[in-house]
């Protein structure tokens, strides 16, 4: 907590000092997403094209949140802070610790996390909203990936989002979806290490995600998110979650959901829910 | 990695929208008498705008009430033509930023909820207007 605290108020004073612009919240409400569990802007299991807080052009903003997964035999826990400037780029940072309750013990990451909006706008225009970005993972606790085959403990994940909002979709409700494409070579996004008996270079992942809202608060949607399969000593499996997100205002986002993360480290069957909260400014 | 492809494409394809029937939305919004009661509404949520009152400071508001009447009866299929300029040249020397047109969205989002517009209607009225964003902003 300590530590996420000094890099959150460090992070808080180089926007501050080095951005002479406002603190705005020119974009429409939702269309900052929420915080996944990586700390960037999108879902929950994954980054989306657009970018988080609400700042539109000349403006930034900030965003802390929270959250928490409880599956069958895990738990996870994301602190993360991520600051936008001008709906362009976005910067962040989360630590994850991911409690191991019936092995015992706890893993625990960094990831910090760069994405630019290239093209586009989420809400206005044909062409959908085009984002590159990067998670630079740093594993803080290399000894369990490392004795189960992992080959090193950090990497760095690469991706490519789109994301479309339709404003009268489908049952004349606002509807959004975002694919993005990742080259990572992490085990269980980085928990486990990265690379491993079976492959250690970057592979091409497909994430996916739908929402709908079914008023301006209120959206429904599922994720999908593709994985890598690197370490023998236990097959990985895709993530699916199915969510609700709630946005009273501008500055407060709750997102609840049911996931299923099939078997982690050989452990069957871990399904669960999934709680985040976020607040922008 | 077909099977999310797949799942992508079936998303985009039924995403893909739908042109609504001519006159259903006008007559969704109450007519024009609907509309005109919706713009009054939306003139009084403009008023206490700090972000964008003051561009309409010396605006003639009657003839802008009459005006976005006319213009959003035309755009959603009702019997009336707009007779005002073109909305480049209305909003032109303007420099409205993106933060500004939003600001003017959520007004009238407040606008139709307070004339307790259902959200299917106000999604319809919304993604017409939006199409004109880049005949309004940054001119
Ligand atoms: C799609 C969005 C918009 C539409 C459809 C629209 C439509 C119109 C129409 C029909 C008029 C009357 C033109 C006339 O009198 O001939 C008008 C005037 C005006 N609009 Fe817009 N408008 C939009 C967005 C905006 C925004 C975002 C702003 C400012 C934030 C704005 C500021 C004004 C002002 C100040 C006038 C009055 C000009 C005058 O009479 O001096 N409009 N608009």
């Amino acid at each position: 907590m300590t530590r996420f605290s000094v890099v959150g108020v460090l992070l808080a004073s180089i926007a501050v000092v080095a951005v002479p612009a406002q603190a705005g919240k020119g974009r429409l409400l939702a269309t900052g997403g929420a915080t996944t569990v990586e700390g960037a802007g999108g879902g929950g299991i994954t980054p989306w094209a657009t970018l988080s807080s609400y700042a539109e052009a000349g403006e930034w903003g900030a965003t802390v949140a929270y959250s928490e997964a409880g599956v069958d035999d895990f738990g996870l826990q994301v602190q993360g802070v991520s600051f936008t400037y001008s709906n362009r780029i976005e910067v962040s940072y989360a630590r994850q610790e991911f409690g191991l309750d019936t092995i015992g013990g706890e893993l625990e990451q960094d990831i910090w996390g760069a994405k630019v909006r290239l093209a586009g706008d989420l809400v206005y225009g044909d062409m959908p909203q085009i984002s590159i970005g990067l998670q630079h993972k740093r594993n803080q606790s290399f000894a369990l990936p490392q004795a189960v085959g992992a080959r090193s403990d950090s990497g760095t994940d690469y991706y490519l989002s789109a994301a479309k909002l339709w404003l009268n979709g489908p049952f004349a409700r606002t509807w959004l979806a975002n694919a993005t494409v990742r080259a990572t070579r992490a085990n269980q996004i980085g928990l486990l290490g990265f690379g491993g008996d079976q492959g250690d270079s970057h592979e091409l992942m497909v994430e996916a995600a739908v929402a709908m809202f079914v008023n301006r608060h209120w959206a429904i949607g599922a994720e999908y998110r593709q994985k890598p399969d690197n370490l023998s000593f236990a097959s990985e499996h895709d993530w699916h979650d199915l969510f609700v997100a709630w946005f009273p205002n501008k500055t407060i986002g709750v997102v609840g959901a049911y996931t299923n993360l099939k078997s982690i480290a050989g452990l069957p069957d871990q399904k669960g829910w999934y709680l985040s909260l976020q607040a922008s400014f | 990695m077909i099977k999310p492809i797949a799942f992508l494409l079936l998303v985009f394809m039924v995403l893909t929208p739908v042109p609504a029937k001519a006159q259903q939305l006008y007559q969704e919004l109450g007519g024009r008498e609907g509309i005109s009661q919706l713009v009054e509404s939306l003139i009084l949520e403009i008023a206490t705008d700090d972000r964008i009152i003051h561009y309409f400071a010396d605006a003639d508001i009657d003839r802008f009430h009459e005006m976005l009447t006319l213009h959003i009866c035309e755009v959603t299929g009702g019997p009336c033509t707009y007779t005002g300029a073109p909305m480049p040249e209305v909003h032109r020397g303007m420099a409205i930023s993106a933060s500004e047109f939003n600001a003017l969205v959520e007004d009238l989002i407040a606008a139709m909820e307070a004339e307790k517009i259902p959200v299917g209607t106000q999604n319809k009225l919304l993604a017409i207007l939006a199409a004109m964003r880049d005949d309004v902003i940054r001119l």
